[in-house]
């Protein structure tokens, strides 16, 4: 096992990795920008070093500074989370040339998941199904008109660098393609610096589904079920649950299945996510491949009662998973909701001093957070500030805990999404699990 | 003279307008970035801009102003 482990991260996702490394007697680092000085991580953290200025660009992306952390401190691993750096893979390349364990899979599987257009080529050519789309970037905006008329609008124009939310665009006809093609292009060179877009015929009223899967560095291989995701704003999770409301046995099984031939396909190694959009005759199609942990990882951890922190690290320092697809169990109904520092009705960002935070306590809710009273929710960071996870011992049971939960959540100081989720969890298309990716705008903002 | 502020703190990503322009009730005149989403501000009334008083890149808190018309 690793001595210590620099955890390259911030917020709840640092907190949470380094319970596990506290739970397996592994010292931790941790990282922190300006902005972040007096939060939970850092003092949580073995040791805790500060990078840079509040600017992730200044800090928590700065590669150089926190390999000379790494160095520093004397760590055998590092951890990178979600976002940030954690599907970079200069920085995967980087850790191996200065012999440091990045944990997570290698840079060339990283690369070649992190560009839209290779991911599709590779699941073409082992034969899971992807949308209808190209694989070259477009030349420009009459190229897109073209390759739209052939697959019919609507359509999704997508930046090839891009992550779920940014650089994605629902383009319904010819005249409002040619309007957004040269922006949405701009920004994806001033976002990601790089240009290259791509079209998707749009899947209507689709849902997320996603597969969880973990593989060792000998072969082996397990897929843990699906996790549901459909419920989003801004084209981001807010919801997601496990298993899903929509996916019968058949269906689970066909998913895993494609998952696994991926997997083995890319030498994948580690916690990986292979996400599909699934339509109403339940077909399914290859979306993309997250190669790192997921922020809705905890549902699957509740179903499956596996720390996915922990086979991440083990398998990162060369053990074997130690169990087979059979032996992975399946028992109860987790619901994960997003807890945003965001006005509930238009979405947009509230940071600020929270001044009051009561959590709701009781079995079967689980919190990941790293903030408390009288922390500061910078703007320099993501909105969300907590996760807030049930467990039932089926649907029914988790929406219970989910409602109860939501009604004794007290936040102030900012605004947060919480009346926004407790409208969801209430709402009888929910409680039907009748969940698309437009269920947002369809029951929450669309009606008002 | 009227004030154009910042309704949240932020970074301001684009400023859209310069010194002398002619700006419309409604017109985007600065994007403000903030927790990874882009805000518009717009002006509330017409006007022509006499000074930007913020630059792109700038951190800037709420009610800060950004852009004065005249």
């Amino acid at each position: 096992m690793f001595k210590k482990i620099l955890i390259a991260n911030r917020g709840e996702i640092a907190v949470r990795i380094m319970r596990t490394c506290m739970s397996l007697g592994v010292q931790t680092v941790g990282i922190y920008s300006e902005a972040d000085k007096d939060s939970p991580h850092v003092a949580m953290a073995n040791e805790a070093y500060l990078i840079g200025g509040p600017r992730v660009n200044e800090s928590y992306l700065n590669i150089e500074k926190i390999v000379e952390v790494a160095k520093t401190a004397g760590v055998d691993a590092i951890h990178p989370g979600y976002g940030l750096l954690s599907e970079n893979a200069s920085f995967a390349k980087r850790c191996q040339e200065e012999g440091i364990t990045f944990i997570g899979p290698s840079p060339e599987v990283i690369a070649k998941m992190g560009s839209k257009i290779e991911s599709r080529k590779v699941m073409e050519e082992i034969g899971v199904p992807v949308v209808p789309g190209i694989t070259h970037p477009l030349s420009d905006v009459e190229e897109a008109v073209q390759v739209a008329e052939s697959f019919g609008y609507p359509v999704m124009l997508k930046a090839s660098a891009g992550g779920g939310g940014i650089g994605m665009q629902l383009v319904h006809d010819e005249e409002e393609l040619r309007k957004v093609f040269a922006g949405n292009q701009k920004r994806a060179t001033d976002f990601f610096g790089d240009g290259a877009m791509y079209i998707e015929k749009a899947i209507v009223n689709p849902r997320h589904i996603e597969i969880q899967v973990l593989a060792d560095q000998h072969g082996n291989a397990v897929y843990l079920w699906e996790r549901e995701c459909s419920i989003q704003r801004r084209n981001q999770k807010v919801v997601e649950e496990a298993p899903s409301p929509f996916v019968d046995d058949e269906l689970r099984r066909r998913m895993g299945e494609a998952a696994m031939k991926a997997v083995h396909a890319l030498h994948y190694t580690s916690a990986g996510t292979i996400e599909f959009l699934v339509d109403e005759n339940k077909n399914f199609y290859f979306l993309e491949m997250n190669t790192r942990l997921q922020v809705e990882h905890p549902v699957t951890e509740e179903i499956t009662g596996m720390d996915l922190v922990e086979q991440m690290v083990r398998i990162a320092c060369g053990e074997s998973l130690g169990f087979t697809q059979e032996d992975v169990k399946r028992e109860g109904h987790a619901i994960e909701v997003r807890i945003y520092a965001e006005d509930p009705k238009t979405f947009f960002p509230s940071p600020g001093t929270i001044t009051k935070l009561v959590l709701p306590q009781g079995e079967g809710i689980r919190h990941e957070l790293a903030v408390s009273e009288r922390s500061v929710v910078s703007p320099f960071y993501d909105p969300m500030i907590a996760k807030c996870i049930v467990k039932g011992r089926d649907r029914k049971e988790a929406i219970e805990k989910l409602q109860e939960a939501l009604a004794a959540y007290e936040v102030e100081g900012i605004k947060t999404n919480i009346p926004m989720l407790r409208e969801v969890a209430a709402h009888p298309a929910f409680l039907n699990g009748d969940t698309t990716t437009q269920f947002v705008t369809q029951h929450v903002t669309g009606k008002k | 003279m009227s004030q154009i502020t910042a309704s949240m703190a932020g970074n301001v990503w684009k400023v859209l307008v310069q010194v002398g322009e002619s700006v419309e009730e409604g017109q985007d005149v600065v994007i403000l970035e903030s927790m990874k989403m882009e805000i518009p501000i717009a002006a509330e009334t017409s006007g022509i801009v006499k000074e930007v008083k913020t630059a792109e890149g700038d951190f800037v808190n709420e009610g800060d102003v950004l852009i004065e018309l005249e």
